[in-house]
């Protein structure tokens, strides 16, 4: 069964997870609304780099925050400046990694949703005298529940699995940096298989069950949309 | 007065539209679609910003070059082409939306009145995704009533209901207006809804308004296009004086005489409206006896249009008020009809509009 290390690791993931999609939910939605609402031309720039954590393998990603968040670093250099610790091989640093990484599986379900609401609701809530943030909160969020629903799940499942940026800013320290695919990793390096199949055993099934809950709830789902689509 | 000055600049697209509408009862625009209709109704509404427009109804300045009253605080109600109920809400939440948004002094339309008013009682429980095309409509003119508007938009109401949604949704809006004297700018592209509904008529093209004024008077001009079209028809008011229950006949009095209508078309001493086609009109110098033809009105010829070679159309004078008639060029030159004229008008056939 799973030792204590294996329970740490898993308790820190589910933080881990449960911060990033709680992170992402808050900065999300703003971009999300904007980029569904926006007419601007450029707006695909920005759809571009949402979407960049999509194909670029998590190594790269891992090392360019290393680097950022590095004593070096202009982040970490600025934060070591300001007496503060530098965030990599940090719990923070990793929850920094991760709602990078992690960013287009929230911020791509919430602008879907976002359009297939369109304009029109928000017009009528307009004429019955409700405010722009007034109909943001009383008429767009509660017609896009469905999305939020699904971002939540993608954020939350995607963070579970996350395994490049960690290893390249988080390392390998326990409680603090060694989430479940880190201790996976260790174990079959330390070829204790059967440890390392109840962790991935674990996992698969619980990646699986969120994406049928997704899948169920959210029919018309499209994984994954790389190409913005037309206001 | 509502005052309004838009230019509506888009792509390919540039309309300059200049008009005066009454502040109360119907005014309706009417006009084919693309016409800039809705746009109009949206910049009121203040769903769209026209830079360099000027916007007033009463007292209110909603635009000029340096206001812009957003659309939250216009008071303005707005009933969309498709009835656009907030899914998430059930129809009495559907209601309540726009009501408690209202502070509570400014709320001249009760919430129980929009109900009665649309009969939608039955249905304050139901999700709107439950409902029919004419009770979601009902519903949405509910909800846009129930923010007491001072001014209430509607585009288009109709589109998209069958006949009998129609007819029903019409009677409701007729009824609304007659009892809470907000006023109402009705858009559609139907003139049968606007010749049923409006007092004051706005006729548009592809080039803006082309002209503005009483209904019944705008019906009958034989310069604008309404008269020339083969479904021209005048529209009066008339008051149901009698009813004859041994041929089930209602009698009807107007300025320009009596008119007698099949069934029982209204209570006593209502006021309803009549259609009376140019082409159920025939004229005689004479007038007639021995006919089948129940209504015969004296009138006078005012003016006379050459749609074509082949057809005319008579605007006539029933003591005041006018009429048409539609017959051939032939037909008009034998009778020796000119303006000034003493004719008698038979009128084939009248349509109910209520």
């Amino acid at each position: 069964m799973l030792t204590d290390s294996d329970i740490t690791a898993l308790l820190l993931t589910i933080k881990l997870a449960v911060l990033t999609t709680a992170i992402l939910l808050l900065l999300g939605t703003p971009l999300a609304w904007w980029l569904a609402r926006t007419r601007w031309r450029y707006k695909f720039l920005l759809e571009a780099i949402v979407a960049l954590p999509l194909v670029l393998p998590p190594t790269v990603l891992g090392f360019y925050l290393l680097i950022a968040l590095g004593p070096n670093g202009p982040l970490g250099g600025a934060m070591l400046q300001l007496g503060a610790e530098p965030l990599a091989f940090t719990f923070t640093g990793l929850v920094i990694g991760s709602v990078i990484y992690s960013l287009p599986f929230v911020v791509q379900p919430l602008q879907d949703a976002f359009v297939a609401v369109g304009r029109r609701p928000l017009e009528v809530a307009a004429t019955l005298r409700a405010s722009p943030l007034d109909r943001f909160f009383t008429v767009a969020i509660p017609l896009a529940a469905p999305g939020f629903f699904t971002a939540a799940i993608l954020g939350f499942a995607h963070t579970l699995g996350e395994f490049g940026v960690v290893l390249m800013i988080g390392g390998n320290i326990p409680g603090e940096t060694r989430v479940l695919s880190i201790a996976i990793y260790d174990h079959v390096e330390g070829l204790e298989y059967a440890r390392a199949h109840w962790l991935s055993g674990g996992l698969l099934l619980l990646s699986f069950v969120l994406l049928i809950a997704v899948y169920a709830f959210n029919r018309r789902f499209r994984f994954a949309r790389l190409q913005g689509s037309a206001l | 007065m509502i005052a309004l000055q838009l230019p509506i600049r888009r792509d390919s697209f540039a309309l300059d539209i200049n008009l005066e509408l009454p502040a109360s009862g119907i005014s309706g625009i009417l006009g084919p679609s693309g016409c800039g209709k809705t746009s109009l109704l949206r910049a009121l509404a203040g769903l769209d910003k026209h830079n360099g427009g000027k916007l007033a109804v009463g007292d209110h300045c909603w635009q000029s070059e340096t206001v812009f009253v957003p659309a939250h605080r216009r008071g303005v109600g707005y009933v969309f082409q498709e009835a656009t109920l907030f899914e998430h809400l059930n129809v009495e939440q559907n209601l309540h939306y726009g009501l408690k948004r209202v502070p509570e002094a400014e709320r001249r339309v009760s919430l129980q009145q929009a109900i009665e008013l649309l009969d939608i009682a039955r249905l304050l429980k139901r999700k709107p995704a439950g409902l029919s095309g004419g009770e979601r409509q009902r519903v949405a003119i509910a909800r846009a009533l129930a923010v007491s508007p001072e001014l209430l938009l509607m585009d288009e109401p109709l589109a998209g209901l069958d006949f009998a949604m129609k007819q029903e949704v019409l009677s409701y809006i007729a009824t609304l207006q007659q009892q809470l004297e907000i006023p109402v700018i009705y858009v559609s592209h139907v003139a049968e809804e606007v010749a049923r509904l409006a007092d004051h008529l706005v006729l548009m093209d592809n080039n803006g308004v082309v002209a503005s004024g009483p209904a019944t008077e705008m019906f009958t001009r034989l310069d604008l296009p309404l008269a020339q079209h083969s479904d021209a028809a005048a529209i009066i008011e008339a008051r149901a004086v009698r009813y004859d229950e041994e041929y089930d006949l209602t009698s009807l009095e107007f300025n320009g005489g009596q008119i007698t209508v099949a069934g029982r078309a209204a209570s006593m001493e209502e006021i309803v409206r009549l259609q009376i086609a140019a082409r159920d009109v025939s004229l005689t110098l004479e007038q007639q006896h021995n006919t089948s033809i129940l209504n015969i009105l004296p009138a006078v010829v005012e003016d006379i249009y050459e749609n074509s070679r082949a057809s005319v159309t008579v605007k006539l004078s029933a003591n005041g008020v006018p009429l048409l008639c539609r017959m051939t060029r032939k037909s008009a030159q034998e009778l020796g009809l000119k303006a000034g004229l003493s004719v008698f008008a038979q009128v084939k056939s009248v349509a109910l509009l209520v």
